[in-house]
């Protein structure tokens, strides 16, 4: 709808929060050095296998095959995909239903990355006051150096977190040389092209416009919330008293001062206000776009250690807390999303540690389905595809079961022989000299069992089908 | 707008105004609607010098693109822009055709022994001579190699008219083949033409026949009144080299003896092969296949089912 000034769209009021330090920083800065740490340095972490690549996490895209650490991941198990993902969804419910928006505050990249470019933008330019300055002046010398250095630093931090990315489905050494020295595929530098682009423009130019615009994540979460849900918030009773919020004037200063007078703890300093990197005040309320990151929290912690009154002005409450009722953890929602999360975990990590080395299928040939031979004998055909997903080479045996009087025949190969994480097909063909010739298709059933030759950490594999007669 | 308007409904009119009160709407196009007419103007002829568009005499103009390149017959062709052109040099040099060639050129260098013997290039001479035989080969021969009985034998059982080795297959595909056995419609009378059909159905042990008259057919089948010997054999186990059938084996490749029910209905059939005789040709493909795609053939059809 256009508002009054006629305008469909409101232009970006810019953002220039004011650094803090404080027990939330600190908290903050280790989370982002603890994720970086990962992030950047892990496509570089090298890694002893008995076969394939010597790095420990690698997405091996041509070769089909996702390498993390001693685990090799094929395109067969990549269901463990949908489990890991369903996992990470119900674990951002779980902790949203009991701490509110832990994730936006500390561990979204978003927010990670927006931090990082903050950092670079007040070392090159200085703190809040200066950047507005900086900002309001007109273009000279300093103003362009100043924001030329910035721009040029946050692509060149983009650029490298892109490049990390990449690293991830190449061998990160060989991969860096390449790309540096134009020699990479065309993915790599669509890829890096890509991340770096979006990261520049996210985290240098949109910042808090994704949380409050693009973020799904930030709209749907409202479903999670409930009244005993953390939520960093302003003690409403406590900061306006009866008569509102005031600034430490004279005949105000102490709190007993101020007490007598009716008004709150609030001096109204507005720091929570200024440090904040969406641009709100956290004193109106709970705010859609508040991500939580408690920074406003060491802000007034700040101000009350300074006035020597006690913290807490702003800090993690529920809204029943702030009620004066009793916050409860426990529920019925929050049960139930832990309880899934423990379960899905369960069932990915048996089913990754119970995987079977050997993947097999097999296919009977129906076209034809049988075939007479000079002797009278029947015939059917199968095909099996074998897949070793181990990394040392097996031997298979192939022998048949079930059907008495039936001969197996591979032709000229005599086993399956796999390579380290090899693979392949084989024709087998089954004779059968059927008593009763009267007219109708038969069926039998039969077995073709693979039996690991020389390794006892494979299990034989028995594959049930049919035979059929005329 | 200082343009005359419709007096009722204030839309724009052209000015001209006929019998009092007919007028003309001027409904202008859109700005927008303008340009994009513009675009597809300017797109047009730019589409015209780059790719082919005019019809010149008996030519036509052939665009600016001048770059596609690929081999006919051991020559390189550079050509103007065309789908088929596009086609050419995708089957020869796209990364996909390159890495076929890979494979091809391993298999060229691999002999028969080591080629069936290898899970491996089999399971890519399954994949790729199924290719290969359903363009040539199953038309006559069918998708699964079963061909048609009394028409086109089955390439998947183990019984084989000339020869089921490696080199009999390959020798078949690359020359052909000329099936002929003669109608016996002059030779033999109703009686001679019913016992040696007995004798032909007792060679594979099928009951019912009467064994009296077996023993007659047999004296012709053997003897210079039918010759039937000089092919077949002594013993009725065939000829390789002259593509004559085993008539000992369940195999019937002419006679469709086993969907015959009775013992009669299958007399007949046989009988019908002998008054008739037998003429088939396969054409031959050593011409229109290279070496690699016959080898390729060759190990997909021993592999059928019956290779020896």
């Amino acid at each position: 709808m256009p508002d009054s000034s006629g305008h469909s769209y409101q232009s970006r009021i810019a953002v220039h929060p004011r650094s803090i330090k404080g027990r939330f920083r600190n908290l903050k800065w280790g989370v982002l050095a603890l994720a970086y740490g990962v992030y950047f340095l892990l496509p570089w972490l090298r890694w002893t296998r008995d076969h394939g690549p010597s790095q420990a996490l690698l997405f091996d895209i041509p070769g089909r095959k996702f390498y993390i650490f001693d685990l090799v991941v094929f395109p067969q198990d990549i269901f463990w995909l949908a489990g890991f993902l369903f996992i990470a969804a119900m674990l951002l419910f779980f902790v949203t239903g009991i701490a509110g928006r832990v994730f936006c505050g500390y561990f979204c990249f978003q927010t990670l990355w927006t931090d990082a470019f903050m950092l670079i933008e007040r070392l090159v330019q200085g703190e809040r006051p200066a950047r507005m300055r900086l900002a309001k002046q007109s273009w000279n010398g300093e103003k362009l150096l100043k924001l030329g250095g910035t721009h040029a630093l946050w692509l060149a931090f983009a650029f490298w977190s892109g490049l990390s990315f990449t690293l991830y489905w190449g061998d990160a050494p060989t991969l860096t040389w390449a790309v540096l020295t134009g020699n990479a595929p065309a993915p790599a530098y669509i890829t890096t092209f890509l991340l770096t682009a979006t990261t520049y423009v996210m985290a240098g130019l949109a910042r808090e416009q994704v949380c409050i615009y693009m973020c799904p994540y930030a709209r749907f979460q409202s479903v999670m919330f409930d009244k005993d849900t953390l939520i960093v918030s302003y003690d409403r009773n406590r900061g306006e008293g009866s008569a509102g919020r005031a600034k430490p004037v004279r005949d105000l200063k102490t709190r007993e001062q101020r007490q007598a007078a009716g008004v709150g703890d609030c001096v109204d300093c507005g720091l929570c206000v200024q440090v904040c990197p969406v641009g709100i005040d956290i004193r109106n309320g709970l705010q859609y776009q508040c991500i939580h990151c408690a920074l406003c929290i060491d802000a007034c912690d700040q101000i009350m250690d300074a006035q020597g009154w006690p913290r807490g002005l702003v800090r993690y409450t529920s809204e029943h807390a702030l009620e004066g009722a009793k916050t409860r953890v426990f529920k019925l929602k929050t049960l139930g999303y832990g309880l899934a999360v423990l379960v899905a975990s369960v069932l990915l990590v048996v089913s990754v540690i119970d995987r079977e080395p050997l993947e097999i299928s097999l296919a009977q040939v129906r076209q034809p389905l049988y075939v007479v031979l000079s002797d009278g004998a029947i015939q059917n055909s199968y095909e099996i595809k074998v897949s070793n997903k181990s990394q040392r080479p097996l031997t298979l045996d192939v022998r048949l079961h079930g059907l008495e009087g039936a001969e197996l025949d591979l032709g000229r190969i005599e086993h399956i022989e796999l390579g380290p994480e090899g693979s392949t097909r084989i024709m087998a063909r089954v004779r059968y000299h059927e008593a009763d010739v009267s007219h109708g298709i038969k069926q039998h059933d039969l077995s073709i069992d693979l039996l690991p030759v020389g390794r006892d950490d494979v299990e034989a594999v028995s594959l049930p089908t049919h035979f059929f007669t005329p | 707008m200082n343009n005359p308007s419709d007096k009722k409904q204030g839309v724009q009119t052209t000015g001209h105004v006929w019998d009092d009160d007919l007028c003309e709407y001027n409904n202008p196009l859109p700005r927008w609607w303008l340009w994009t007419f513009y675009g597809t103007v300017f797109f047009a002829i730019l589409y015209w010098l780059l790719y082919p568009a005019w019809p010149v005499g008996s030519s036509y103009t052939k665009g600016l693109f001048n770059d596609i390149t690929y081999t006919v017959n051991g020559e390189e062709v550079t050509t103007h822009w065309n789908t088929r052109a596009l086609f050419m040099r995708d089957m020869q040099s796209s990364p996909a055709a390159v890495r076929q060639r890979e494979f091809l050129d391993v298999i060229a260098a691999t002999d028969y022994e080591d080629l069936l013997a290898d899970a491996d290039k089999l399971a890519f001479v399954r994949s790729y001579g199924r290719g290969i035989f359903g363009d040539y080969c199953a038309a006559c021969h069918q998708t699964g190699g079963t061909g048609i009985v009394g028409r086109y034998p089955n390439l998947s059982d183990d019984d084989w008219l000339w020869g089921g080795s490696v080199a009999d297959i390959e020798r078949t595909i690359m020359h052909g083949r000329l099936g002929y056995m003669p109608p016996f419609r002059e030779t033999f009378d109703a009686e001679q033409l019913d016992v040696v059909a007995e004798y032909v159905l007792s060679l594979s042990g099928i009951d019912g026949g009467d064994a009296a008259k077996a023993q007659r057919g047999e004296v012709i089948f053997k003897g210079m009144a039918g010759g039937c010997f000089h092919c077949h054999g002594a013993d009725g186990k065939g000829l390789p080299s002259q593509g004559a059938p085993n008539l000992t084996d369940s195999v019937w490749t002419i006679a469709n003896v086993p969907a015959a029910e009775t013992f009669d209905a299958k007399k007949e059939a046989v009988k019908g092969v002998i008054h008739n005789g037998v003429q088939r040709q396969m054409p031959a493909f050593g011409e229109r296949l290279s070496p690699v795609e016959v080898k390729v053939l060759t190990a997909y059809v021993h592999q059928l089912g019956g290779g020896q």
